[in-house]
């Protein structure tokens, strides 16, 4: 057993707990397991890449480019700066959603256009409008969640380990709106 | 007790814990801050954020004099500022067991420069460790804690952000309460005046012979032997890297760094074939082993600039391609000033005047990026005021100079550099940017907030009176009034005599509300000429030509709304709770 998945997004999407989420599903299934984040400027908005590899022995905290057997992304223009690290054959979820930075917001650079095209063209991405699920289940926070929850379908994770894992990571006063999440997500029709 | 999923900063704090640690100090720095935060938690231990690391150095010294354990950590810059008191504390040594936590940061996410720890440890003449996972980690500073007290030293722990911002499973064992030592008045120990220090030099230096003995039989530094036609040596992280790289090859995995375990690596050299050096940074093992006369290969096959990686390491190594630098033409997302923040105002006004501006370090070394460009230099931490006092004193003529610096960093270091320009005549204008916290490390209390790390009350510093008996002139104004910044600005620069002005709101991140009003933009009345897009706020986006305001980023703190020549932009109460 081997996985190895990076979670990419814009501060304050939540990678984190993403991927305390699947650090959580080491927990259940008895793995070893290590998560690696840049933290500092992650407040500040700016692109956050998490790392969380799963397996009976950890070396390397780091997922090396072509490395990655999933990439979980909650923004489209950090899915294209982060699809090099997808392993051939490996698959990619990614938030249908746009947030300008301000390279673009001033004009510098353009935001790529056919960024969906390029994603399920190139990478075979899947395209999740997760922003919608994650306010019915009544927190917009919760984009974080829903991936998850696709993944978890996904890859054949069971609903059990994974409902199990999000309780093991999740605050309780959150745990009921991201149940709903993680329920929405693994539901999904896409 | 079970296992946990930790950071890695989490790992220390828990190891200086179970060790007994009974003071904790430190300034925030990424990646370190952590530790302190989470030692504040601990009701046994007391903690304390200082001034600045070298306050925080003297602190844990004092309280290892008493006679208990102590613990000071940082991040790498900080040792610059605690240098003084360290190299002297290698003379003096310790009574309680004295652990120095230094957070390197190869590749700089979060930094200014890439100084390697290691160095200061050989120039100072004290034991450092290296742990590999958070797991060594908790173990190591029990360790340090043990051999601080055994030699009579302070030991450094060294980390870098790979293993402190990284979260590995860590067991969790049980707090033992040392009995504190006591403490024994012994001035030719702790007295360092030059007849004692010359005494206490050659006591120093037999001490690390000794040391460097016993590490050639710790168990903490280990050889594996595989396929010996490659030695390794290597420490911490980049020990994971070699394991995952080349699973095939002996292993030497030093958890002392300095002193060199000598007799071992020779041991190791003459087994092996190739002898090569992984390290990251500088070639501090390499070069130690040279000086030991061990031939050994190591920065010829690494850079010393950033992190290493299983794929640096394979391509050094095994012929593996080395992933060249990415440039995949997208467009890049720097962290930014978040919407509602206190600091961008200034920095709009900055702009605006073309005034030369000397920054500092934390979250307004933003104000450097576009659209709002407006510093001219970042240094250190303190740099700024001094900068601006050198600067002026060069030009006389140039009028328009000022130093932009936050609160936490004034108190830090950038008071000394007021001081410098009132008693040396100078008429730098110091801008002091309060927004009440210590931002950029995430929010930790300071003298000025009026609480401390366990946010109990204390007494406030108060700013305005600190600089006024410093001699300068000082006006404060809100950060929310930018007609009034830019006229004090105007008025301060142009008078001959230092001044300061304290520009106050408090970090919009700080008390977690989200305001319930957000403004829009009236798409009638825009006229689409960009003036509100020059504040770089991320709550105003252009898209497809058209501007409009997030509401789900917006902030309301209504800067934009004086920008805008057609009052375009207006306030929507939200009654909807959000
Ligand atoms: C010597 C040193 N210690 C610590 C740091 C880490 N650090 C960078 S900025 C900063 C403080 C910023 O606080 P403040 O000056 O109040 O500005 P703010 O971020 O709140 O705007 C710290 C602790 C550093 N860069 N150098």
């Amino acid at each position: 057993m081997q996985t190895d998945v990076l979670i990419v997004g814009v501060g304050g999407q939540g990678t984190l707990l993403a991927s305390r989420i699947l650090g959580g599903l080491a927990v259940v299934g008895g793995f070893d397991c290590k998560l690696n984040e840049i933290h500092g400027m992650a407040q500040r908005g700016g692109s956050v890449v998490t790392h969380v590899r799963l397996a009976d022995r950890v070396y390397s905290p780091v997922i090396e480019e072509g490395g990655a057997d999933a990439i979980l992304a909650f923004e489209e223009l950090e899915a294209l700066r982060y699809a090099r690290y997808l392993k051939k054959g490996g698959i990619m979820i990614v938030n249908r959603q746009k947030i300008m930075p301000t390279t673009v917001i001033t004009g510098a650079v353009g935001y790529p256009s056919e960024a969906e095209r390029t994603l399920t063209e190139r990478y075979g991405a899947i395209m999740l409008d997760a922003l919608p699920l994650a306010v019915a289940s009544g927190n917009a926070k919760t984009v974080n969640t829903v991936i998850i929850g696709l993944f978890a379908r996904r890859t054949g994770v069971a609903y059990s380990d994974i409902e199990r894992a999000l309780e093991l990571s999740v605050k309780p006063k959150l745990l009921e709106v991201n149940k709903k999440a993680l329920r929405a997500g693994y539901d999904a029709v896409l | 007790m079970g296992k946990e999923l930790m950071l890695g900063n989490a790992a220390i704090a828990r190891g200086a814990y179970e060790a007994g640690v009974k003071v904790a100090t430190a300034y925030p720095g990424t990646p370190s801050t952590e530790i302190t935060e989470i030692i504040s938690g601990y009701p046994e231990v007391y903690s304390e954020w200082s001034p600045n690391e070298k306050v925080a150095y003297e602190t844990a010294l004092g309280a290892s004099l008493a006679g208990v354990r102590a613990m000071v950590c940082m991040k790498h810059v900080g040792l610059n500022v605690a240098a003084d008191p360290l190299f002297t504390s290698a003379y003096t040594g310790v009574n309680g067991g004295l652990v120095v936590v230094v957070a390197d940061d190869p590749g700089m996410f979060s930094s200014q420069n890439e100084q390697d720890t290691r160095i200061y440890a050989r120039a100072a003449g004290i034991p450092l460790l290296e742990p590999s996972d958070g797991a060594e980690a908790k173990e190591f500073v029990r360790l340090a804690f043990e051999m601080s007290e055994k030699y009579d030293t302070p030991v450094i722990l060294r980390t870098t952000t790979r293993l402190a911002h990284g979260q590995s499973f860590v067991q969790i064992g049980e707090r033992v309460e040392p009995t504190p030592l006591v403490y024994i008045k012994n001035p030719s120990k702790y007295v360092m005046m030059p007849a004692n220090a010359k005494k206490r030099h050659i006591d120093l230096e037999n001490r690390l012979i000794k040391i460097g003995l016993d590490c050639n039989t710790m168990p903490i530094n280990t050889i594996t032997y595989n396929d010996k036609n490659i030695g390794i040596v290597c420490s911490g992280i980049v020990y994971q890297y070699v394991k995952e790289a080349l699973p095939n090859a002996s292993v030497l995995k030093l958890g002392t760094v300095y002193p060199l375990a000598a007799e071992l690596v020779k041991e190791f050299a003459a087994n092996v074939g190739r002898l090569i050096v992984v390290e990251e940074l500088e070639p501090f093992i390499e070069n130690q082993l040279k000086t030991h006369g061990i031939p050994c290969e190591g920065k010829s096959l690494f850079s010393r600039q950033g992190e290493l990686s299983v794929n640096a390491v394979r391509a050094a190594l095994d012929g593996a391609a080395l992933s060249p630098p990415v440039d995949n033409g997208l467009p890049g997302r720097p962290p930014v000033l978040c919407a509602g923040c206190p600091h961008r105002g200034v920095f709009y006004v900055l702009n605006k005047l073309r005034t030369t501006v000397c920054g500092d370090i934390g979250c307004y070394t933003l104000g450097a990026l576009a659209p709002l460009n407006a510093v001219d230099s970042v240094v250190c931490m303190g740099a700024g005021i001094g900068m601006a006092h050198g600067f002026q004193k060069a030009s006389p003529d140039k009028s328009n100079v000022v130093a932009v610096i936050g609160d936490s960093t004034f108190i830090h270091s950038g008071i000394t550099g007021l001081i410098d320009s009132v008693y040396n005549k100078g008429r730098t204008t110091a801008i002091i940017l309060d927004n009440s916290t210590t931002g950029m490390t995430g929010h930790q209390n300071h003298p000025a907030t009026g609480k401390t790390i366990k946010e109990e009350d204390t007494v406030r510093l108060d700013l305005e009176a600190l600089c006024r008996a410093c001699g300068a002139r000082v006006s404060t104004v809100s950060a929310d009034d930018i007609e009034a910044i830019e006229a004090i600005i105007k008025r301060e620069t142009a008078i001959d005599e230092t001044s300061v002005i304290i520009v106050k709101k408090p970090c919009v991140l700080l008390d977690g509300k989200r305001s319930s009003d957000v403004y829009y933009i009236d798409g009638g009345a825009c006229k689409k000429c960009k003036a509100c897009l020059k504040i770089g706020c991320p709550a105003i986006e252009l898209s497809d030509g058209a501007v409009t305001v997030s509401k789900e980023t917006c902030a309301a703190c209504g800067l934009c709304v004086g920008l805008c020549g057609f009052g375009a932009i207006r306030l929507k109460s939200q009654n909807a709770g959000r």
